[in-house]
């Protein structure tokens, strides 16, 4: 078919790699050894009120932890779709996926912090309550130990391979190396939804171990998936930018019809997740049952009110009108703007999923809950930083990167 | 009360019913080129024909974005409002009915069915709104009558423009089209018979 635009041949590794003297690869070392040093402090200031100070870590834990897992999100669907437009910024994802083994070195302050966090974790106090003494197989330390560690192991390695298999594509150019991911990607899927679904379960809804919710996983997803969305505009419109002295990486290869299809993503999943998130308020304020209503009570009464309210507008009302219009999406600093809102609602979200379980009495931020989101997210960059450099940004040898370079929105 | 549509320019009654020219091209690459030719020498009144959609045409025809959104967005939030309005009204003023002790207007309950009102109007507002601005139905057109134009659904590329277009120069046109690569170029009154007729007055 004619009137395809013009367009240089694919770019070759080194043109894309970026640079060691890029300030994302020079950042490494410092994010990380900060990085190591809050999560310490965090551990310090844990030990006036532990079950709140760690309740910020896991907040923070989450938010980097959803948009790794965001990432892998990414990978999968698009390899599961065998989509085209996409593959040059699926690096960034698969280099974002494969921070996840981190957050198996992260995830061990909490295993530390659980039996604070969780008020079912004292064998007395399930003996005490009827519900948790039937809940007791399910809600057992152990037991919740071995799924943390099959999820972060799962994770771990989906993640990790993802990537290689991707960069060893870039070095040998064979094109099945992509039918293999493909391949790969489908059952990955299946393991993605439980283990995301029951993490879910184990490491937020289990904070409240009356209340449950069967979409709770899925409320979980749509913030991972919005996150995602939000981090790979922004990570590409910085890899555009000349920087270090060196071009940016992705320079003339995202172009604005890349961000139109991610800003579209973010839109429909800032609808899918006001959909889940009303369709699980709807059913249990409808059903009207103490213990279920009790978490929404929680959110809305001694000052949750507003953060609740806050949250549905922030989340849906917002951002919903805002990406309908073309412009935002097709605009780099409009998008830049509006990804920016989303990582912040995103914490929103957690928050207030989290804290009201551990401090219903009060809504009001510590200061341990900035050094927690500052110590994870520097070990996050970090992390992201050290993958990255020194490997080419774009899967140069996908047989579908040209299709990619080339596309346009109809 | 009848909707009134913006009179297309060839039908407007101060002006002439035109003649058109058709004019056939080898394929999309070509009629593209040809497209934006037209579009650059400043012709108006003029349209693409061609068997699938052509990557690019918008932009080579010069088409400005369409308004077809705006009618969604108008028509779905007056959906949803109106969802909302129906429920408000039997539920809590007509017919008042408590429902497991919640309150008369409890609207919580009303959302899937406001959503439900706002997809339904922005579905129709798309449908409508694609009918209003394309000018359809229209059971007839001069150009049907080109010879050979039924191949536009199979695998022809055509290229129409009225003799009412400021720009249009029997000749000269014609003369363009076939520097543009048109092989065939017809013809065609407006009474569908071939051959020019002087424009008419209606």
């Amino acid at each position: 078919m004619g009137g395809h635009p013009h367009h240089a041949p694919p770019p070759s590794a080194t043109e894309v790699t970026l640079p060691k003297r890029h300030p994302l690869a020079r950042l490494v070392w410092p994010a990380a050894i900060a990085g190591v040093v809050l999560v310490a402090a965090v551990a310090f200031l844990a030990g006036g009120d532990p079950q709140r100070v760690w309740g910020g870590y896991l907040v923070a834990y989450l938010y980097f932890l959803t948009l790794s897992l965001g990432g892998l999100f990414f990978v999968l669907a698009l390899h599961a779709c065998r989509a085209g437009w996409g593959v040059v910024v699926r690096r960034l994802a698969e280099h974002l996926a494969a921070t996840l083994p981190v957050f198996a070195l992260l995830f061990v302050p909490l295993a530390f912090a659980a039996p604070h966090l969780f008020s079912w974790f004292s064998p007395e106090a399930r003996q005490a309550d009827h519900l948790l003494s039937l809940k007791a197989p399910y809600l057992d330390p152990g037991f919740f130990w071995a799924r943390a560690a099959v999820y972060l192991v799962a994770w771990s390695l989906l993640g990790w391979w993802f990537r290689r298999a991707s960069l060893a594509q870039d070095a040998s150019g064979e094109p099945r190396a992509t039918r293999r991911m493909q391949t790969v990607a489908a059952p990955a899927i299946v393991v993605y939804a439980l283990t995301f679904t029951f993490a879910a379960f184990d490491w937020v809804m289990s904070l409240d171990p009356h209340w449950y919710s069967t979409i709770f996983g899925v409320y979980l997803f749509a913030g991972a998936a919005v996150g995602v969305c939000a981090v790979l505009s922004l990570a590409a419109m910085w890899l555009e930018r000349p920087a270090g002295g060196a071009r940016g990486p992705l320079a003339g290869l995202v172009t604005i019809e890349h961000y139109h299809d991610l800003g579209k993503l973010l839109l429909a999943f800032v609808v899918f997740w006001a959909y889940v998130a009303f369709s699980q308020f709807m059913l249990i304020w409808y059903g009207n049952i103490p213990e279920e209503t009790l978490w929404f009570f929680h959110r809305w009464e001694h000052g949750w009110k507003p953060v609740s309210i806050a949250l549905a507008v922030g989340h849906f009302g917002l951002p919903f009108f805002v990406l309908l219009l073309r412009v935002v999406k097709r605009r780099r600093p409009l998008l830049a703007a509006i990804s920016v809102w989303m990582l912040v609602v995103h914490y929103l979200d957690l928050y207030w999923l989290i804290v009201p379980a551990l401090s219903p009495e009060s809504p009001a931020p510590r200061l341990a809950d900035l050094v927690a989101f500052a110590g994870v997210g520097a070990v996050w960059l970090a992390a992201w930083g050290w993958l990255l450099a020194g490997r080419a940004a774009v899967p140069v040898a996908d047989p579908r990167l040209a299709e990619s370079l080339s596309f346009e929105n109809a | 009360m009848r909707l009134r549509l913006p009179t297309p320019p060839w039908k407007r009654p101060d002006r002439p019913r035109p003649s058109w020219l058709v004019a056939r091209f080898a394929g999309p690459d070509e009629l593209l080129a040809a497209a934006a030719a037209f579009r650059d020498a400043g012709f108006t009144e003029w349209d693409a024909h061609s068997p699938f959609p052509v990557h690019g045409m918008e932009k080579a025809m010069g088409i400005r974005a369409s308004k077809v959104p705006l009618f969604v967005l108008a028509l779905g939030l007056a959906g949803a409002a109106g969802g909302m309005l129906l429920q408000w009204w039997t539920m809590a003023v007509d017919y008042p009915l408590v429902i497991s002790g919640k309150p008369l207007f409890s609207w919580p309950a009303f959302v899937p069915i406001m959503f439900e009102c706002g997809v339904l109007g922005g579905a129709l507002g798309a449908v409508g709104g694609l009918l209003f601005e394309a000018r359809l139905p229209r059971h007839h057109h001069p150009v049907f009558y080109a010879p050979g134009f039924a191949r536009a659904s199979d695998d022809g590329f055509f290229l129409s423009v009225a003799s009412s277009d400021p720009r249009f120069e029997a000749g000269a046109t014609a003369r363009l089209l076939r520097r543009l690569g048109a092989g065939e170029v017809e013809t065609v009154a407006p009474d569908g018979t071939p051959g020019y007729a002087p424009l008419e007055a209606r």
